[in-house]
């Protein structure tokens, strides 16, 4: 089973001295599936992620991750996984072109293979006459939809989304949770953090990490029968506040 | 890692500079600014110094010994005075640095085997002028003396003072070794901290982290470019001080830049433990100027001979890889040395980037767990 899931994890858990950030989660998502990750600030979200990243090392528990054992092969694991943050997306003092090169080199991909694959990525983004232009030229909503094009340019197995939607305006989220669509369709697996409740909606799962445990974990639509309410925002507030 | 993949990296970091005016500045501008600046304005020689004579005597050796210092060329008459109450405002009003009085009398007790006074006051607002000033004045003197003497008395000691490997005192001597350890300390462990720093800044480093780049690999691409602008600045330093200045080069060119290369790796292995402790730019920054700048200047004998330290400062500069580097520098472009001379400030420099690389990683793989 755990070879088969795109993400398996069992019991994982993350101490930092005293505190447990991560408390024995257990959790799986499959192959193709959009898996909405969703918690309080300081719920233990960033800790899990990056444990499933390779960044961090797990105090304890068990975890798969593209069908490699995290504890030993970890750096195969950041092979076949993207990765993009709303924190960072791209250089901003280097052109749309010279990034795509910088990271296709970065995932080991070839000279042709690179060339290849931008030219089509600026063809789908609309974005060929910018193929030169620095990228702090570039208005945000375009430069987080070129980053989530850069981090799928090695054709990982999963793609972390880690609040890719932050600070973007609602017609811009709109057409980025298209191409999350898109790719998940593609079967690639779609892990993705945020903040905006409208966006778990779209989600096929969800998961809600409070206090380092994961409260609740299912589509949209039980969520939202569980509790009795009429939007996930609400099943995030009266979930967070139950457990306080 | 593979070759391409490092090399894209390396690139990049190029273009970061490039694109940047501040670094290409710092870069490029500061080191030529500075040598410049040192060379020609900050100097300590003695040149046409501003004097005034009060001589009370208005002798014939009097009159001979103001034109010897006069001829010297250090100094230059400013003005003869007539009253010792003349001297306050004048070195009130800045207009000479040294008063000279004759008393009265001068040759009359010469002649009669007496001892002559002249006394010489000077403005010791800058000590390490006013010293150099009574050092100048004093040999000039005994100078005058000496050939006085040896017309009459058969016994005397002459003392011939040679001035060893900078025969005309000049300050630039000690500026260009001193200035090339500053601009390599500078761009290698200011600059790099910063750079590496300004990653974690945006979160990219994250992004490199997640990615199958190795940290040594990412430290590594982000420091070569560095390490190549520092090394290109030491040789501009050196021809300047070489061509614009006249500072010799009497060893080996080679085993210099050898040498220089090894300053380099401690001071960029200083700029990697730096990033490593800073999360921001800004402290990186300030760490690097407070703790690695300062002292490069201030202990490293470039400014302040060292053993004039109290002892506390003393015990501190031995931890400045500057220091030894200086000691490196002066020995080969001045002295000529060869390796045999200075083997163990080579050591030193080693046995600081052997630890400094190992706190360095040692925090490196702590941060990232």
């Amino acid at each position: 089973m755990r070879e088969h899931s795109s993400i398996y994890a069992r019991n994982l858990t993350r101490r930092f001295g005293d505190f447990v950030a991560v408390d024995q989660i257990s959790f799986e998502v499959s192959v193709g599936e959009i898996f909405g990750f969703l918690g309080a600030n300081g719920a233990g979200k960033t800790t899990a992620i990056r444990m499933l990243c390779g960044l961090l090392t797990p105090t304890s528990g068990e975890a798969w991750v593209a069908g490699l054992d995290l504890f030993r092969q970890a750096e195969e694991i950041k092979r076949r996984i993207g990765y993009m943050s709303q924190r960072f997306s791209l250089y901003n003092d280097l052109t749309v072109a010279e990034n795509i090169r910088l990271y296709g080199g970065i995932y080991g991909l070839r000279l042709a293979d690179i060339r290849r694959k931008t030219d089509e990525l600026l063809e789908r983004l609309q974005l060929k006459d910018m193929r030169r232009e620095l990228i702090e030229e570039l208005p945000l909503g375009w430069k987080q939809k070129l980053a989530f094009s850069v981090a799928l340019l090695h054709d990982p197995a999963i793609i972390f989304l880690d609040e890719p939607t932050g600070g973007v305006d609602p017609v811009t989220r709109r057409q980025f949770w298209e191409m999350i669509y898109e790719t998940a369709a593609h079967g690639t697996t779609v892990f993705v953090t945020t903040h905006y409740m409208d966006e778990a909606e779209y989600c096929n799962r969800v998961s809600i990490m409070d206090q380092g445990r994961i409260a609740a974990l299912d589509t949209p639509a039980a969520l939202k029968k569980q509790f009795n309410v009429s939007s996930m925002d609400e099943v995030f507030v009266k979930l967070v506040r139950r457990q306080r | 890692m593979s070759v391409s993949r490092f090399l894209g990296f390396v690139v990049k970091e190029y273009r970061h500079i490039f694109r940047d005016r501040r670094s290409l500045a710092i870069l490029f501008g500061m080191p030529v600014i500075q040598i410049l600046l040192f060379g020609f304005a900050v100097t300590t020689e003695i040149r046409d110094v501003k004097i005034a004579v009060l001589d009370l005597s208005r002798d014939a050796t009097s009159q001979l010994i103001i034109d010897r210092i006069l001829a010297s060329g250090y100094f230059q008459l400013e003005t003869q005075l007539a009253d010792p109450a003349e001297i306050g405002p004048l070195f009130q009003s800045s207009r000479v640095k040294a008063v000279l009085v004759f008393e009265e009398g001068f040759d009359a007790r010469l002649g009669k085997g007496d001892q002559a006074t002249i006394q010489a006051i000077i403005d010791a607002t800058d000590p390490n002028v006013a010293q150099s000033l009574a050092g100048y004045l004093g040999a000039i003197l005994q100078q005058y003396q000496v050939e006085q003497l040896s017309t009459g008395l058969p016994l005397q000691i002459a003392v011939q003072t040679r001035m060893r490997y900078n025969p005309e005192l000049k300050g630039v001597y000690l500026s260009v070794p001193g200035l090339i350890s500053i601009i390599l300390m500078l761009i290698s462990s200011m600059m790099t901290s910063i750079s590496i720093t300004r990653e974690k800044e945006m979160g990219s480093i994250e992004i490199l982290l997640v990615s199958p780049m190795r940290p040594l690999g990412i430290i590594l691409s982000k420091v070569i470019p560095y390490m190549f602008f520092a090394l290109i600045n030491a040789g501009t330093i050196l021809m300047i001080g070489r061509y614009v200045f006249d500072v010799p080069i009497a060893g080996s060119v080679p085993l210099l830049i050898a040498e220089a290369l090894l300053f380099v790796m401690s001071a960029l292995s200083l700029g990697i433990l730096i990033s490593t402790i800073a999360k921001t730019q800004q402290v990186a920054l300030m760490l690097s100027l407070a703790g690695l700048m300062m002292p490069t200047i201030l202990l490293s004998g470039f400014m302040f001979p060292i053993d004039n330290m109290p002892w506390v400062l003393q015990a501190v500069s031995y931890i400045i890889p500057a220091r030894w580097f200086n000691i490196i520098v002066k020995s080969i472009m001045l002295k000529g040395s060869d390796f045999s001379d200075i083997w163990q400030e080579t050591l030193i420099l080693v046995g600081f980037i052997v630890v400094f690389i190992g706190l360095g990683v040692k925090r490196f793989k702590v941060r990232l767990d």
